[in-house]
């Protein structure tokens, strides 16, 4: 795919130049330009279909609703960037998120508490970092590993849910602040800060470009003198920094702790995070792009509810799309690899 | 004496001698076998009985894994297994009937049959990498099976599906049994065939084996094909052991159970060469660990803490730089601080 | 433009003495290397010659047994190739070590991107990125993706990441290989242009018309050692490549008549290859291989020779021309359709492509037969011991034990192993890639011995073979292949070495820049 852009740009470039530059420029946003091409596909047809779909609240209860998504999906973008993957966010949510409230049930203080949390998911994406760079060991059963510690010492916390009383706690979710009929509560725009932060800190800085070189070519980014290795550590703690952020923002959500949540959440953050324009070969996708999968996946819930059909029918289209945005991928690669 | 300790399975097996020992020790009804009502009792009895599914599942990982595969779909395809067989009964007129309950069965492994098929299209025909091809399965499979069991967990009176995983035949409970000959007949695929070794030579060296002449596409297919009849029956074996197709609990975590009891079987995720005996070591482990943890009065839903530890052990042991770590203090003990150019040269190289 | 290569300047780079070791293999011995700035120096030498690894002490990569290594004036000690890219040398690899999925500005600046209050400065970052592209005379647009590129700009856009890095010395490995014309010229121009603002530049390529056009010195290298350093234009082309290749003890004569036996070419050829070639791989050629011929193929590494013969054996695709086996039009797109021809290949990496390193020396022996009988009829116990002691002996492999791993024996043993594998097929037509390369003499005699025997006995063999002795003591006829392209056939009758070194080094080429 060669590109004639090695002529000087002094005269006026043309339409058809000035496409093929925008496309050479931003290649890597197409499949994120997809997915919101999906997204308002949906919006469109169930706004069609229901018409009541898109009102204030229901938009405004979309981003509350999976705000514990978002924020496990950003964490989940910087590891699959990393051509990595964490199969362990959704134990670690369930871990975290008891751990915080039978700490708040044994009176420790908030201020205590909710450091803890973020410090006991980031501790759990530490341990698979370690194991992942420093032993060699493949990431699906690094994290693994991490799924079925998360998931036992959830169990160990407490084998049963533990109701939240703490009104700190509580006010992350139960607080709305309101501009005409839309609503955000803390929790919503924590997950947009993580969001912004998030995209911030892939677009501009070192560990963010770091992040980007690995998933590209490791070899290349090592040879390039750049830390390969911290940065692949670091993917791996923020994604369970994010997972205890998450369990944070979920038991406010319930209002309680539950060792049960979260089972096969993992597999539901990749597929947004895949259906948002992150390829699982790693090195390209962005975190907007993942916000965007969530909402793919925020607004099919909807209107999988809306029609009264089984939720069942939710992990079978999420399924559906993974694979269809899996073989568009590799097919996309496979031509790319042949001309190049 | 030292080709006995370097065999391959030597390990495995004083791991899991040792763990029986350790419950022999701390349990002295454990290695007590009675006999009543035509069946066997006693803890090696249920240790037995209860592996079967594993056992299913992880013969059937073994083999994906030695084309350099894995199969994270296992457990998703034993819930739609399970759900398809007691629909199948629980929609029929004569749920006790012995035919009604082969249809269901037979339907049910020919439905895991084409979904590992489906698997193994995804990896050797269009070249998706296995993890990530079976993902796929591992999320929508439990929609499925909701699906088909209307969203609810359908429960069915049958004594001959019972049967399956409760029976016993000549004093050996049945699941067993059929374990027993997976394990014969998966055993004799691979070694009286050329199937075996055409699958080692495909997972350590695909590029020489293709240009031998192996047909590596079809053996790979086959082994995805293989894992999912294989998860199709454990599918059916669990459904009859609750009596019910519970979509979600079907096969929960089992995967990592039988990747675990395949690597400690001796087998490499890598691929390449494989042991069917060291499988079988490797889920007798794996399920003796288990009651062993029950037995200490850890709550079942705890035990993932252990085999987490245990899994990171194994890797830990299996990670080649514990290897040259092992290596250079065993060297160092033996001759020496070493010279600074060949300390160099290790670290550069 | 100035010659530095003529004045008396200060080496930049002087490597006195080395030697490195390797279990097994002493890879370099007592070689010595010196760069001066502002010249174009090319260094040779077939494979295991000693070059990437001379590189790789230079860059750090390997440490060394013994000798020094000075860079500009004080002698260094490379830990990590980070200290060499501190010590002011680059270098550019064939496979362009970038990150295909980052914008060409990133790629230039990664790790050096100018700073504002908030992180990375993007617009400082293409701005500067520009700049040091423009100097080097390319107008590309730095925010487009790496990837939108060919591997050329590619190439050249890694050159001006070096320059980011302020380097003083070049290292050029193998930039030419996924080049046509146009682009060579279009590096060749960058590279002067970076000699002549006093950068040292270090060449490697096994182009020999590219390698006169640009170099002002060249040092060839052959089994570890230094053969010679000579100024470009004081080294005949001939010269070269005997220095390169060399001469080795002959201990063969019996297999001299070999050549000269006279072939049968009226009937229907074994093989015939027409028009068969494969885009920006190999040229389209010919090649028709008669019952119980050797056909030699001879050319440089990097001629074309495993990129042909591959093509002719289905393990990649030919674009191009048709393929008859015993007179009738064949598809030959995978392995399995040359084996069910009787055509066998032996490729030249038998590590990576031809020993399945954790099965036996048995199972390795069998592997053809049974991948032709598929995976239902195993090859009984009986009939493998017959078929592997049969071959084990008459090859003469060592250690004599079925049940080793095969990923145990020598290069030569594994050899063997490979050729009884193909050999207990049965094959028409044999292609033997290097079969005796990076082997001990004792197992390149026997071999070279069996495969005499064996085309007598009326087996068709090509054989590639960078050891021009060889080719001519088996070949009745000889290919010559040069840059890809299939540049002549000679009867071996007719030929001496110093001939087909000479047609190698002079025949078809174009004007000579020297």
């Amino acid at each position: 795919m060669t590109t004639m852009t090695e002529t000087t740009s002094a005269d006026k470039p043309s339409v058809a130049q000035g496409l093929s530059a925008f496309t050479t420029r931003h290649a890597s946003w197409l499949p994120t330009f997809a997915a919101v091409v999906i997204l308002v596909v949906l919006l469109a047809g169930a706004q069609i279909r229901f018409g009541n779909f898109i009102t204030p609240g229901n938009m405004s209860a979309l981003l509350l609703d999976n705000a514990f998504l978002m924020v496990l999906a950003v964490g989940m973008t910087f590891v699959i960037l990393t051509a990595g993957i964490d199969l362990s966010v959704g134990s670690v949510m369930a871990f975290t998120g008891i751990l915080g409230a039978s700490m708040l049930a044994s009176g420790v203080p908030t201020i205590v508490v909710i450091p803890t949390m973020l410090l006991s998911g980031a501790a759990i994406g530490l341990l698979i970092g370690v194991l992942v760079q420093y032993f060699n060991v493949q990431p699906f059963i690094a994290s693994l590993a991490g799924l079925f510690l998360g998931r036992g010492l959830a169990y160990v916390v407490s084998l049963s849910s533990i109701r939240v009383e703490d009104p700190a706690v509580l006010w992350l979710q139960g607080t709305r602040l309101r501009m005409g009929d839309w609503y955000i509560t803390p929790t919503g725009i924590l997950a947009l800060v993580v969001v912004i932060v998030g995209a911030l800190v892939l677009q501009f800085t070192r560990f963010g470009r770091t992040i980007y070189a690995v998933g590209g070519s490791e070899s290349s980014a090592r040879l390039m003198g750049l830390n390969v290795s911290r940065a692949k550590v670091l993917a791996y703690l923020i994604s369970g920094l994010c997972g205890g952020l998450a369990g944070l923002i979920l038991t406010a959500f319930s209002g309680a702790g539950y060792p049960r949540n979260g089972i096969g959440t993992e597999l539901d953050v990749i597929a947004v995070v895949v259906i948002g324009g992150t390829l699982l070969t790693g090195g390209r996708g962005y975190v907007l792009g993942s916000l965007i999968g969530v909402f793919v996946f925020g607004v099919i819930k909807a209107i999988i509810s809306f029609m009264g059909a089984e939720q069942s029918w939710m992990q079978i289209i999420v399924g559906a799309l993974l694979l269809l945005f899996i073989v568009v991928q590799r097919a996309i690669v496979s031509r790319t690899s042949r001309t190049g | 004496m030292m080709k006995l300790v370097r065999h391959r399975l030597f390990w495995p097996l004083m791991a899991l001698l040792a763990l029986l020992a350790v419950n022999i020790v701390a349990n002295p009804g454990f290695g007590r076998i009675t006999v009543r009502d035509g069946h066997m009792y006693g803890a090696l009895v249920d240790i037995l009985r209860q592996s079967a599914p594993l056992m299913l599942v992880a013969l059937g990982m073994t083999l994906v894994i030695a084309t350099r595969g894995i199969d994270l779909s296992v457990g998703a395809i034993m819930a739609v297994s399970g759900a398809v067989a007691l629909t199948i009964i629980d929609s029929s007129d004569h749920p006790g009937a012995m035919s009604t309950v082969l249809v269901a069965i037979i339907v049910a492994v020919l439905v895991s049959l084409v979904l590992g098929a489906w698997n193994g299209f995804l990896v050797s025909v269009l070249g998706i990498q296995p993890i990530v091809a079976t993902l796929v399965l591992m999320l929508a499979g439990r929609g499925v099976a909701l699906l088909i069991t209307g969203g609810r967990i359908t429960t069915v009176n049958s004594d001959p599906y019972k049967f399956v995983a409760s029976g016993y035949v000549f004093l050996i409970p049945f699941a067993f049994i059929i374990a027993l000959a997976a394990i014969a007949v998966i055993a004799l695929l691979e070694r009286r065939t050329a199937l075996g070794v055409l699958t080692e030579a495909v997972g350590i060296n695909p590029e020489a084996s293709r240009l031998a002449g192996v047909r590596s596409r079809g053996i790979v297919w086959g082994a995805y094909i293989a894992s999912g009849v294989m998860s199709g029956i454990a599918g059916v074996m669990y459904a009859s052991n609750i009596m019910a197709a519970d979509a979600n609990a079907a096969g929960y975590l089992i995967e990592l159970y039988a990747i675990l009891a395949v690597v400690l079987g001796g087998t490499s995720l890598m691929g390449g060469k494989f042991s069917i005996a060291g499988t079988v070591i490797g889920v007798f482990t794996v399920q003796t660990l288990g009651s062993t943890i029950l037995f200490l009065g850890v709550p079942s839903a705890q035990s993932p803490v252990f085999f987490a530890v245990v899994v990171i052990l194994v890797v830990l042991v299996q990670s080649s730089r514990v290897h040259r770590w092992g290596k250079s203090v065993s060297q160092r003990m033996r001759s020496g601080p070493k010279t600074p150019a060949e300390g160099a040269k290790e670290v550069a190289a | 433009m100035t010659n530095l290569a003529d004045k008396d300047v200060p080496p930049i780079v002087q490597m006195s003495g080395i030697t490195i070791k390797f279990p097994g293999v002493l890879a370099l011995d007592n070689v010595d290397f010196s760069l001066r700035p502002g010249e174009v120096h090319s260094l040779m030498g077939e494979n295991g010659a000693g070059k990437s690894t001379l590189i790789k002490a230079l860059t750090g990569v390997y440490s060394i047994d013994s000798g020094t290594i000075v860079v500009g004036g004080s002698a260094r000690a490379f830990g990590t190739t980070a200290d060499a890219q501190a010590a002011g040398i680059s270098t550019v690899y064939q496979e362009v070590n970038l990150c295909a999925n980052l914008s060409v500005g990133e790629n230039v600046m990664l790790g050096h991107e100018p700073h504002g209050r908030f992180g990375v400065d993007w617009k400082r970052t293409h701005s500067e990125a520009a700049r040091y592209l423009a100097s080097l005379g390319l107008g590309i647009d730095t925010r487009s993706l790496l990837e939108s590129h060919s591997i050329a700009i590619q190439q050249l856009i890694a050159i001006s990441r070096a320059m980011v890095l302020d380097a003083k010395v070049l290292i050029l490995d193998e930039p030419t290989s996924s080049l046509d014309r146009g682009e060579v010229e279009q590096l060749f121009g960058i590279i002067r242009k970076l000699r002549d603002s006093g950068v040292a530049i270090l060449f490697v390529s096994h182009f020999l018309d590219q390698v006169y056009e640009i170099s002002d010195r060249i040092t060839v290298l052959r089994n570890g050692q230094l053969v010679g350093a000579h100024k470009a234009e004081d080294l005949p082309r001939d010269q070269l490549v005997t220095q390169m290749i060399g001469r080795e003890l002959d201990d063969l004569k019996s297999l001299s008549q070999a050549s000269a036996r006279v072939i049968d070419r009226s009937g229907e050829p074994v093989l015939r290859a027409s028009g068969v070639g494969r885009r920006g791989v190999v040229e389209p050629g010919d090649l028709a291989v008669f019952h119980g011929e050797v056909v030699g193929m001879a050319g440089l590494l990097g001629s074309g020779r495993t990129e042909m013969v591959r093509l002719f054996y289905g393990a990649d695709k030919a674009d191009s021309g048709t393929i008859h086996v015993g007179g009738k039009a064949v598809k030959m797109v995978a392995p399995r359709h040359a084996i069910d021809h009787g055509i066998a290949f032996s490729s030249e990496d038998r590590r990576a492509e031809g020993i399945v390193a954790d099965l036996t020396v048995a199972e390795n022996i069998v592997l053809g037969i049974q991948a032709r009988r598929g995976w239902l009829r195993k090859v009984s116990a009986v009939e493998e011991a017959a078929v592997v002691s049969e071959y084990m002996e008459a090859l003469g492999v060592r250690p004599a034990d079925p049940t080793m791993l095969a990923g145990n024996l020598s290069g030569g043993n594994q050899q063997k192993v490979l050729l009884a594998r193909w050999l207990a097929t049965s094959p028409e037509l044999l292609i033997l890639d290097e079969p005796t390369r990076g082997i001990d003499v004792g197992a390149k005699a026997d071999i070279q011995r069996k495969v005499a025997e064996l085309s007598e006995a009326g087996l068709s063999v090509i054989f590639i073979s960078s050891e021009l002795e060889e080719v001519l003591r088996l070949a009745q006829r000889v290919v010559v292949m040069r840059d890809r392209k299939n540049i002549g056939e000679l009867e071996s009758r007719d030929l001496d070495l110093d001939g087909l070194i000479d047609y190698i080094a002079h025949r078809g080429e174009g004007s000579v820049s020297r």
